[in-house]
């Protein structure tokens, strides 16, 4: 009998030609090579701070900052401190990106649908609308409108009016909005009520869905119970009517909520470029369903729509989430072009203050911190996301 | 048995599914709700379509004299501030008498980059080719050789810019970024950590951060008294920005390769880089083109952001063109389509190639 031979002893060879002495070689060569760099660089950013007298420092940013800002959603004056300035770069910034998102995902989804629909003259419009918005680069978008919304329209003194409550004008957009009053803060507990109820609601019909396999309704009462709980809200907090209608001038639109015509363009800008390409990102979701799963829900009988929502959507939306957030990324990053036509965003208020402190790496180190936070934070929340939509594979 | 034999009536002819009346049946009427919406789409079109070619075409002003556009301000476009700024809007600050060069530069160039795209020319010297396109074109455009005046760089400008920004960006970020997606996919953890970190910072924030970066914060970085061009800054800042999106998409086509190539490499006893070189690179670059065309062409469109720091590629070359002239800045929007109309046929023309390169490499694998 053959004894069973012991494998040989499992050990890494340091002669000079085996791997894993060079891996460590080439990994201490890399440290140095980067740590020399990384020196260099901090060693002549010093001295050359030290020679042209620039301070260092985030201390800055408790000093007032001295210079006014256009949109502030807080209040603010140029006496205060730049940290505040700073504060409402951020909060611009969150703004448009923020209701960017909402507008891109609502339009770039309808023209990635309206790709497969079954109107020639409709597939055309999304394939031309998507070729002529990618192709251009988004920062002569925002110019453009920009210039179109600040040049075209009519002087302040004599806007464009919708029933003489909604004005447009070079002096941006201005609207009726509702007089504060506590009874609004009840309509809105009122509403946040009525989404309550309504998952209850929709815990319950999908119980009897299971039980039973009749589906029921689902939108129409949510958004029944939505409406009639900010309705009773309001009713119970002394239902406030007051309204601040803005008026029209001599030379200008006063009172009421008021939109720039440099957030609108931002946001008019990022959304059309964005959604074209959300619309190739759903478009390339919806495609990736087998044909079998459409041929399926057509045995089955199911009208078009419910198709595409029921079967079709939710098998793509695990292919469209990835890439969707990438999209989402790029215009919370893209939102940064708005210094460019003088929205006060974040990347503005740096490059003012950056000019009148001259501290270039604070500056854009508070810049690119920024960004960082939010990139990091999106992609973390639609990860989660991701996990949620993700196949459950028992 | 002969009485209960009947003929049965022929059956009717299929529709016909061919033909233009046929595919509109199907295509623009098939439901009520269709057919509606075809003559919405129809009925817009008929109202919106004159309006739309009256101002670009018919009622346009073609010829650059600044009474005529006033007059047809509001009905027809006035295409002759083109006419009349074309040569600061495609060339920028460059020296007027100057002008042919740059003009060559980017015949050559663009010559080249078409010729590359073809298969014939695909050989291995098509890279001498390119190293000397691309010195001939700073030796056009920077002069002080061969008897030609020198231009410095801040003066150099419009669509020859944008051209050799991009161009030149690509050319050195393909490289590095091959070599970061292999590092994030290296056993050594040092450089794979150094590589993640360089990639997600990277992608974490804008180019126009980056381009700050490299035209307030690159000069503190150099040793005191070092003067360096604000052209090559830039062209740094954009190059290491797009190498990191590179690298993610290498790094995807890295990862779609079966693992067993690596396997069957290290079987057959090649080095790293020769396993790299021979057997993951080819297949894995090839499967990712699609991809890095469309990266390409999200870098020519991002060159239009140095205008935010004051290099005058084509868009900061229309600005600097119309901002100063009171006269026409007026018509700010008809230049403003102009260049849209450049940047969007070089764009398209890229993606259309993207297309067929990708019809080309389909061909290859499904035989």
């Amino acid at each position: 009998m053959i004894e069973a031979r012991t494998p040989p002893p499992r050990r890494r060879e340091w002669t000079l030609r085996s791997r894993a002495l060079r891996g460590v070689l080439y990994q201490v060569l890399a440290i140095a090579l980067i740590a020399g760099a990384v020196w260099f660089l901090a060693h002549n950013t010093l001295e050359n701070m030290r020679v042209r007298g620039i301070q260092s420092g985030f201390d800055f940013l408790l000093q007032p900052a001295g210079f006014d800002i256009g949109e502030t959603m807080f209040p603010y004056e140029s006496s205060d401190a730049y940290w505040r300035a700073f504060g409402i770069g951020v909060a611009n910034t969150l703004r448009v990106a923020l209701l960017g998102i909402v507008l891109t995902t609502i339009l770039g989804t309808l023209l990635g649908v309206g790709r497969f629909s079954p109107n020639a003259l409709v597939r055309g419009l999304c394939y031309g609308y998507v070729e002529m918005f990618r192709n251009i680069p988004v920062l002569l978008q925002l110019m453009a409108w920009y210039l179109l919304l600040t040049e075209v329209l009519p002087d302040p003194g004599s806007p464009l009016t919708l029933g003489g409550a909604v004005f447009l004008s070079k002096g941006g957009l201005s609207f009726p909005v509702p007089e504060w009053a506590p009874g609004h803060g009840w309509a809105v507990l009122g509403a946040l009520a009525g989404v309550g109820a309504s998952r209850f609601y929709a815990a319950a019909a999908r119980r009897r869905f299971e039980a039973t396999g009749i589906p029921r309704s689902t939108w129409l009462p949510v958004l029944g119970f939505i409406v009639v709980g900010a309705a009773l809200g309001w009713l119970l907090g002394g239902a406030p009517e007051g309204w601040r209608f803005p008026e029209s001038g001599e030379a200008a639109v006063t009172g009421g909520g008021e939109i720039s015509p440099e957030f609108m363009a931002v946001l008019i800008g990022l959304t059309l470029y964005t959604s074209s390409f959300v619309a190739e990102v759903v478009r390339a979701g919806i495609q990736s369903v087998p044909r079998g799963q459409v041929e399926a829900a057509n045995a089955l009988g199911l009208p078009r729509g419910r198709q595409m929502r029921l079967v079709v959507l939710p098998q793509a939306l695990r292919v469209i989430i990835p890439p969707m957030t990438n999209q989402y990324l790029n215009l919370t990053k893209n939102s940064s072009l708005a210094v460019a036509i003088g929205y006060p965003d974040v990347v503005s208020i740096s490059n003012t203050a950056l000019n009148q402190t001259g501290r270039a790496v604070e500056c854009i180190a508070i810049i690119m911190g920024v960004y960082l936070f939010t990139s990091l934070s999106t992609s973390a929340f639609m990860n989660w996301y991701n996990r949620r939509a993700a196949i459950k594979e028992r | 048995m002969a009485d209960s034999f009947k003929v049965i009536p022929p059956r009717i002819a299929p529709v016909n599914t061919e033909g233009l009346i046929p595919w509109a049946r199907a295509n623009l009427f098939g439901s009520p709700l269709n057919a509606v919406t075809t003559l919405a789409l129809l009925a817009f079109f008929v109202w919106f379509g004159p309006i739309a070619l009256n101002w670009l075409f018919f009622k346009a002003v073609w010829v650059p004299n600044f009474d005529t556009c006033q007059a047809a301000r509001g009905s027809g476009a006035c295409w002759g501030v083109v006419a009349e700024k074309y040569r600061v809007i495609i060339f920028g600050r460059y020296p007027l008498d100057q002008q042919w060069r740059p003009e060559a530069a980017m015949v050559a160039l663009l010559g080249l980059l078409v010729a590359s795209c073809v298969r014939p020319f695909w050989k291995p010297w098509l890279a001498l080719l390119w190293l000397a396109v691309l010195a001939l074109t700073f030796a056009l455009m920077g002069g002080g050789v061969m008897g030609l005046s020198r231009v410095p760089t801040d003066r150099w400008g419009g669509l020859p810019l944008t051209i050799m920004l991009a161009t030149l960006a690509v050319v050195f970020a393909f490289p590095i970024a091959v070599l970061v997606a292999l590092g994030r996919r290296s056993e050594l953890p040092a450089i794979r950590t150094f590589c993640v970190i360089y990639v997600e910072l990277i992608r974490g924030v804008p180019l126009i951060s980056v381009l700050f970066m490299a035209s307030f914060m690159f000069p503190l970085f150099m040793p005191p008294g070092t003067q360096i061009d604000v052209l090559l800054r830039v062209l740094v800042g954009i190059t290491l920005f797009s190498a990191a999106y590179m690298a993610e998409i290498v790094r995807g086509g890295l990862q779609a390769l079966p693992k067993g190539q690596l396997e069957a490499a290290d079987t057959l006893g090649l080095s790293y880089w020769q396993a790299q070189r021979k057997i993951v690179l080819p297949q894995a670059l090839a499967l990712v083109v699609p991809s890095m065309m469309n990266s390409f062409i999200a870098l020519f469109k991002d060159t239009s952001l140095v205008t935010i720091v004051s290099l005058y590629e084509l868009t900061g070359a229309m600005g600097l063109a119309l901002n100063g002239d009171a006269d026409w800045r007026p018509f700010k929007i008809e230049a403003y389509l102009f260049i849209a109309a450049i940047y969007f046929t070089i764009c398209f023309a890229m993606s259309r190639y993207s297309l067929w390169i990708e019809k080309q490499l389909r061909r290859s694998t499904n035989r």
